[in-house]
This record gives structure tokens, sequence and C-alpha cells, in this order.
């Protein structure tokens, strides 16, 4: 690990530490304590996220430190055009079992969908927030920001407020924005074509840095990850040029695909449920948008990690690109005649990427014919 | 002296955003009630020119709560279009999807949602944790987490927080409100439940997860079948469904039935929640395959809240109008037609009482005018509740004797009579029972799948789509909400149009062009409010809905429009 930046983070956790705690009574290591939890399992989930961070074991006691610390951040959760996906997928955070006490810990001081007041004293509670943690809360927002017709597509609150003024007043009051799921970073399923609504990406409302965890949903790790990088940091992650954490999706799903070798050996399900598809063959030719979507699903899967699309059978569909609902369709045919670049509107994620998505695409595409001339000369051997 | 009236924006704890508002007489009676939803997305303009086979995928982004319910209904519509011979073994998959998308939406809603609305928090704190394990035994021989020392540590949690003063999820809570009939040892089994569903809906979505790919929005069905034909070869992928059920079944056995069985004691005689229902119509749709032949829930409807017959659904009596919603087009129209653009009109300045009491002019509905981005569907002209309440009433007027079974078992333990079904009340234990039934009976699905698998390994069958043909199709069936529908049509290989009308639909429309209510509205006149700046009665019935607004709002496409010549009005565009 780069010693400058280990001492910056120390000094980062020096600085959380002086700041006044929230919960004085209530140390983490009193309420794992309570949990059963002990020290060694807490060290673990610790070594667990610095893992999934990417980051080196060196950086395990940090991170243990920073749980430790986690309690003086509030959060803010905004659902705006959405599903409540991110939010469910939020709540299936499990593995290590603790997460979701850390995020008992992060006090969430505004959930729609969890909290339980309503009307008025909904309100009150976010107002509260805003000002008691003003500039310390961070914000999540979950849903894409409607712009048509003046944003009166979506109101929330007794006042009726649009969800584009709401968004805008929140963001201008916190610590850090993290953009949660496709709708929030891109404008997602509401945003693809026509898009009636004229919904845009969290991003268009203010000029802030908006940190984007995509995906649909993206994976309870993503989630918490991302968090735990702020708390680390203090500041933003390393990001792609669609602001994504590189540490989440700095990778193709393709590159570390557990079908990776059917693909290099040209196999390929040629309809769903045939003897490729028992056999686990590459679902590239029925459709996989894996070469073209940066994501971590192949390594950490979902629900703590019980499966992902790809183990059950399904190709990838680049749920964590922009626009991937009108780029990556139709979801069940190949791209393979269609130039890389209108998949990422000209710009790949990040340049060096860009030209090995070339080769891959061009290496896929051979791959395919190679594996079509070997079954045709099969099959005219009649084998 | 005038009505008042009353704002509840947002109602949270549901999916969706969803503005409540209602006039109360002197003495604090409702007097009229409206519910107008406040966020458009138009997803049905969207999968408009699409691959029919790419549809299931962006329909499912309707929700994420019911996740999995629109993906099957819109694969299953173009199923239906085409004449599809589905494989059995994908017919028990998608079966198992939707027990697993049941046993976690139940959970989540009544715990996570609704459990705040009879629970109170605060109360708990009071409790002797000796006594409340005593207590439990009342409603269970094998109660779940109710242990004296499991029951005070979750007293210790929530003290913690309280004195922390950070109460984030729980702060400015109704806590205290005179309608919350529970003692402190009854709200403090119902806090520890709270705690333990959080684990155990990770458990019911990883159900879903095993087959699916993940939860949310699982990824394995295609229009011919299911994807997931290894999780299906591996028996070990298969003994771990069966464990994870388990582990749900038993959280539904001692813990969620007992509570509302607690619940169902406690409050028979609160008047907001035994009042009787003013829609008397019900009406579900079939649901969960347990083998080739039988379903655990059979489509039809009741009027008049008569359970001495059940009768069949006419698709054709199925409309759907605008009078009151921000749509241009008022008049009735089928499924497969329609003719709606958005036509927002927006709120009017009115005079309505704060949470301090205070009399605010703030924007509310305009109830001459439109007032929501829901339609209001009608059945014969008639309004009609959908949901687990409908579901089990319809069975049981059908003599379905599985769901006879467990409703008549419910009533004779909890003592209450049978017209206590037809309320607040009896809606939150229909939802329960419909729980119940799937963890008795679901396995029948897994047994059958395995028995299939002995001799059968097919999970597709290719269906091209001629682009020369036309096609029209439909999925009709029963969803963690209510009855749902899907309607396609299909034009030179693509969508020409595409409808869904959704259980939420149908509870929380606005009015029609005849002045009848959906049930949200009509349920909510006469009810007496103890407090109106904590209106916790209302949010109470609304939950008891189980709202899920994304589902329910949506736009009919115009009628005869080519495909590709969707147009949008300028003054949309932003």
């Amino acid at each position: 690990m780069q010693i400058k930046e280990r001492e910056r983070i120390e000094k980062r956790l020096e600085e959380l530490e002086k700041m006044p705690s929230f919960k004085e009574e209530h140390s983490i290591a009193q309420m794992l304590q309570e949990k059963g939890i002990s020290r060694r399992d807490f060290m673990k989930w610790a070594g667990g996220i610095a893992t999934m961070l990417a980051l080196s074991p060196a950086y395990t006691p940090l991170i243990a430190k920073a749980a430790e610390l986690s309690d003086r951040l509030p959060v803010i959760w905004l659902n705006l055009a959405e599903c409540t996906g991110c939010s469910e997928s939020l709540t299936r955070s499990e593995f290590p079992s603790i997460d979701s006490l850390i995020f008992d810990y992060i006090s969430l001081e505004y959930h729609e969908t969890l909290m339980a007041p309503s009307g008025w004293q909904a309100e009150l509670s976010l107002q509260n927030a805003m000002e008691k943690y003003k500039g310390r809360y961070i914000l999540m927002v979950e849903g894409g920001v409607p712009f048509g017709d003046e944003g009166r597509f979506l109101t929330i609150g007794a006042h009726a407020q649009t969800g584009k003024e709401l968004a805008k007043d929140a963001i201008s009051k916190s610590a850090a924005v993290f953009a949660i799921g496709t709708c929030s970073s891109f404008g997602g399923v509401q945003a693809a074509y026509p898009n009636p609504t004229n919904a845009k990406p969290l991003s268009s409302v203010s000029n802030r840095s908006i940190i984007n965890v995509p995906g649909c949903p993206p994976s309870e790790r993503n989630i918490v990850g991302t968090l735990m990088y702020y708390v680390l940091f203090g500041n933003l992650p390393a990001l792609d040029a669609y602001s994504r954490p590189t540490w989440a999706y700095g990778t193709r799903i393709h590159d570390l695909c557990e079908r990776r070798g059917r693909f290099d050996a040209g196999e390929f399900v040629e309809n769903f449920g045939d003897e490729g598809a028992k056999k686990g063959y590459c679902l590239y030719k029925v459709g996989c948008k894996g070469p073209y979507t940066f994501n971590n699903c192949s390594v950490s899967k979902f629900n703590s990690g019980v499966s992902w699309p790809i183990q059950a059978g399904h190709g990838c569909i680049g749920c964590s690109e922009p626009n991937f609902w009108d780029t990556m369709a139709p979801y069940e045919k190949p791209l393979a005649d269609r130039s890389f670049q209108s998949v990422f509107g000209g710009m790949g994620a990040d340049w060096t990427a860009d030209k090995v998505g070339l080769a891959v695409l061009t290496a896929t595409a051979i791959g395919i014919a190679a594996h079509a001339t070997i079954m045709k000369i099969k099959e005219s051997k009649g084998e | 002296m005038a009505n008042k009236r009353i704002v509840i924006d947002p109602i949270t704890r549901i999916e969706g955003h969803l503005r409540i508002e209602v006039e109360v007489d002197e003495n604090n009676v409702i007097t009229n009630a409206f519910s107008s939803s406040t966020l458009w997305r138009g997803l049905e303009v969207i999968v408009k020119g699409r691959d029919p086979k790419d549809v299931g995928l962006i329909v499912q982004r309707i929700c994420g709560v019911c996740t999995s319910s629109h993906y099957r209904a819109g694969i299953e519509a173009v199923e239906d279009a085409i004449k599809v011979n589905l494989p059995l073994n994908a017919k028990y998959v998608r079966s198992m999807i939707a027990q697993a998308l049941f046993l976690h939406d139940h959970i989540v809603h009544f715990y996570l949602l609704h459990g705040l609305d009879w629970v109170d928090v605060i109360s708990a704190l009071k409790a002797d944790p000796k006594k409340a394990e005593q207590e439990s035994f009342k409603y269970c021989k094998t109660p779940y987490a109710t242990g004296e020392a499991e029951l005070k540590a979750v007293q210790e949690k929530v003290q913690k927080m309280v004195d922390g003063g950070q109460l984030g999820i729980f702060a400015n809570g109704y806590w205290g409100n005179k309608t919350y009939k529970l003692s402190p040892e009854q709200n403090l089994i119902a806090l520890s439940h709270y705690l333990r569903a959080i684990e155990v809906q990770r458990d019911a979505a990883k159900l879903m997860a095993i087959l699916g790919g993940k939860q949310p929005h699982p990824q394995s069905f295609v229009v011919g079948g299911v994807t997931c034909v290894r999780d299906l070869l591996d028996p070990s992928r298969l003994a771990e469904w069966k464990t994870r059920f388990e582990n749900v079944k038993a959280f539904v056995d001692c813990a969620y039935y007992p509570d509302v069985l607690m619940a169902g004691k406690m409050y028979a005689n609160e008047p907001s929640v035994v009042q009787e229902v003013s829609v008397p119509n019900f009406m579900s749709g079939d649901g969960i395959a347990l083998n080739a032949q039988e379903n655990l829930f059979n489509a039809g409807y009741i009027l008049n809240k008569d359970l001495s017959q059940a009768f069949k659904i006419d698709e054709n009596l199925i409309m759907e109008e605008c009078t009151h919603s921000w749509y241009q087009e008022n008049k009735p129209l089928h499924p497969y037609d329609g003719e709606t653009e958005p036509n927002y009109t927006g709120f009017v300045e009115k005079m309505t009482i704060d949470g301090e009491g205070k009399n605010v002019a703030i924007p509310a509905i305009n109830e001459k005018g439109k007032y929501s981005w829901i339609k209001s569907p009608r059945y014969d002209s008639k309004p009609f509740e959908v949901g687990p309440l409908a579901c089990m009433l319809v069975g049981y007027a059908q003599g379905n004797e599985r769901i006879k079974r467990v409703v008549d078992e419910f009533l004779q333990a909890s003592g209450l009579p049978v017209k206590a079904l037809f309320t607040t009340l009896g809606r939150t234990a229909g939802r329960m029972l419909q729980t119940k039934l799937i963890v008795d009976y679901g396995m029948e699905t897994f047994n059958a799948l395995i028995e299939n698998l002995k001799n059968d390994e097919s999970t597709y069958t290719p269906c091209p789509i001629d682009e020369k043909k036309e096609y029209r199709g439909r999925y009709i069936g029963e969803v963690p909400r209510g009855m749902l529908s899907h309607w396609i049509r299909i034009k030179d290989g693509k969508v020409e149009n595409y409808q869904c009308v959704v259980p939420s639909t149908w509870n929380a429309g606005p009015e029609d062009s005849q002045g009848k209510k959906g049930p949200y509205e009509a349920n909510l006149i006469g009810m007496k409010i103890e407090d109106i700046t904590k209106p916790l009665e209302i949010i109470r019935e609304i939950h008891s809905y189980d709202p899920c607004i994304a589902c329910a709002v949506h736009v009919m496409d115009t009628k005869g429009n080519k495909l590709g010549e969707y147009k949008i009005d300028p003054k949309y565009l932003g």
C-alpha cells in the first residue's frame, strides 16, 4: 500500500474521531458484542470489505476503524421516479452478516419505504435531518428525475414539491451524493426511448460531484461498499468516465465470467435449454452483453452470492451501462453486428478498455464464425 | 362548522408516491376521501415498437417490490399471443418463483411496512420480558424468538436508540396514539419479530435467486420457458430451496400467524379497523400452479359480500376510464384499445390542517377535475377490490377446500365473526392466510417438479414470431397485491400496443364518471379520526391494501397509432 495513501486515510479517520458522536453510549464494539459477533468475526468482515474494494489486506484494520466511526454519518435516502428495487436490494445486505447492523448504525434519517411517519411528520423528519446535519449527511438517491412539464410528473409532500426541486435542495446541503441504481445514475427505464417524461440522471440537477452506483438494481454489496469507501477516504473513489467507482465497475462482466473458458473454446448456447445450456456454455449468441458491461457481478454475484443472471442461464443485459435499455436491445440477440461505438455512445468507459473491448468484440465475432464453421463441417459429415 | 381537510403526502412505507386527502366533519368523521398518485413514468409507451421478447425484462421494472410479477406477465402475454406450448418444468419454476415472491412480499409488508400501524415501538420499552414470554404462548405452542433473554436484548437495543436521541426511521412516528391496542408485552413480541423479519426476508429473497439469478429483478424467464436448467439439474440447488423454504415456513407458522391472531383479538373492537367495507365486490385471478392441472388459487369474483356463490370472469367486461385521471380521454375503454395522452392539471390551493393543527393554504386535490395518474378500472361498470383478501373470499365462495380450511381455522382461533373478514383487519388477516396457504401447500409444486425431472429435462420451446402475422394476447393471474393483467398486440414482429391493468389500480383509482369510488376512497368514508394531526387510522387502512403505486400508474397508447408514430406534445419535453 502507498505510504501516502495510508497516511491520508489515517488522518481522515482521526478527523472523524474528533467529530462529535451521535451516539456516545453506543459504540459499535458494544453492539457487536450484543449481537454475539466477536472481534475476530468483525475483523474478518473488514477483510472481506477490503477484498471487495480491491484493497490490500493491510487496509483491514483501517476499515474496521472506519466502520466503528460510521455512526458519524446520517443518511438521507430519496425515492424519485423509480420502482423501489434499489431499496429492496439494500435490504438484502447480509454477507458479511453485520452489514445490516452497520446500516442501523448509519442513522437512516429519511427513507420513505421504511420510515414510521407519513405526511407532515415525514416532512418534519426530512427538514430536521437537512438542518441538523447540514453539510454532513450522505444523500442517496434512487430513481430518475422527470424534467418534462417542469418536473411535474413527480411531486412529493403536502406542498407538492417536484422531485427535481427536492433533489436539488437535498444535494445542496449534503456532504456527498450517491446515485443508487441505473435510473438515478443515467435516467434508467423511464428515460428509454421515447422518454415520455423527459427523465434525466441525478447529475442533471446539480453541478456537484455525484458518485454513480448503477445496476438494475445494483447488488447489495455495491451499495454498502460505496458508503464504506466514503468513510475511509472522505472523498470520491477513483471513478471511470461515467462516475462509477472503479473498484466495483472497473472490469467487464466478460473478463471474469465463470463461462469465459467456454467462450474462448468457442462453445456457445445456440438455444435456451439446449445441450450447451445444460453444460454451461457461453451465452453470447443468445444475447449476453457481458463483453460490453462494466460491473463486478461475476465475482460478487447477488443475494450474498446465491446466484447471478449468467449462472441462471440468461445473458447479461448490460444493466449498469448508460442507456442500456436502448443500446443493448434486443436483449436475447448478440450485438456482434453492431459497432462498439453504438454501445458506448462513442466513448468507452476508459480508453484502454475501449481498445481492449474492440479486440474482444472482434474475437467474439471470429469465435462465433469459427464455431459456426466447425458446426457446419460436423453437420455435413453427418456427425 | 365547516368540514376540515387533511392531506397526507407522502404516504410512507409503501411502494411509490401516493397522496391521500380526506374531509372530516365537526366530530372528525371522514365524509369524503381522495387518492392521488403523484408519479408517472410511462413504461407502456416505452415498450412500443420493441422486440416482444424484450417486453418482460422492461415491464419488470414497473416495480421492484412485486419483482418477477410483471416480468412473468410480460413473457406470458407474448406466449399467449403466439401460442407457446410451455414445458412443464418452466411452468413449475415460474410457480415456485411466484411462491418466493408471495412469501417475501407479505412478510416484508406485514412487519416492515404495515407493522408499525399495529405495533407501538415505544410502548414495547415498558414491557416485562418475562410476562411477554408467557404471553407469546397464548398464540402459538412453539413461539418464535420470544424467550425472555432475547426479548430483553431487543428492548435494550431499542432503548439505546431512544436514549441516544437518534431514532432514525422511528423518529416522529405516531407512538402513543390511542388506537394502538396491543399491551406493552404484545408490542415487544411483535418488535422482536420485526427484527427477525429482516433476516427471514433475505431467505425468502434467496429462494427466488436460486432459480432466478437474483432478487430483486430475476432474469431467468424467456418467451418459451426458463433458462435456469443448470440449477434444476443440480441437486444441491434443489436442496437449498427446500431448506430455505422450511426456514421461511417456520417464521410464518410461529411468528406471522400468531402475531396476526394476537392483533385480531386485541383490535376486534377498534372501530377504525373493523368498519365494514363500502365496496362489496371482490375479484381474483388464477395463481400458484401446484401440479400440471391444479392451482392453489382460482379466478373468479363475488358480489355484495355474498360468500354463497362465485362467478366466472368475462374478460370483455373489464374497462378503464379517466374521468378524474390526468389523461386526455375520459370514456371507458377495453385494455386492448386505448386512447390516452397525459393531461396534467395539477393541484389547486385549499385550506388544510397541518401537522400542528394549524390551518394552512397548500396545493390540494381538485376533486371536481382530474387528480391522479391512476385510472379507474371497472368490471361490468362496478368497482372491485382485489388482493389477498379478495383471493381468500373468492376461494371460500368457490368452495376451495384448502382456502376454506385456513379461513375457518383462523376465524375459530380468533373468535372473529365472518363479517370481520370485510374490514381492514380482515384484509390484513387475508394476506397472512394467503402466506400460510403457500407455506402449507407450496412444496407440492416442488415435488411435482422433482417427479417431472426424472424423465423430462426440457425447459424451453423455441418460438419464432412471424413478422407477417398480427397477434394479440394477454396474461391474467394472481400476484401478491391481487389480480394482474397485461395485454399486448404484436404487428410486424414488434409491440404495437401494451397495456397493464394492475392490482393497485383497482384499489387506488379515483372516482369514475358515475361518482362511484374505488376501495381506497370509499372504505375511508365514515371512519372517525382520533387526532387529525396524526391520522394513524387512515394510514393503517391504506397500508392494509399494500399499495404498489408505481405499478398502478400507466398510460394506454393512442388507438390506431402506427408503430413509431407515437407523438409527445412538445410541452412534455421539458
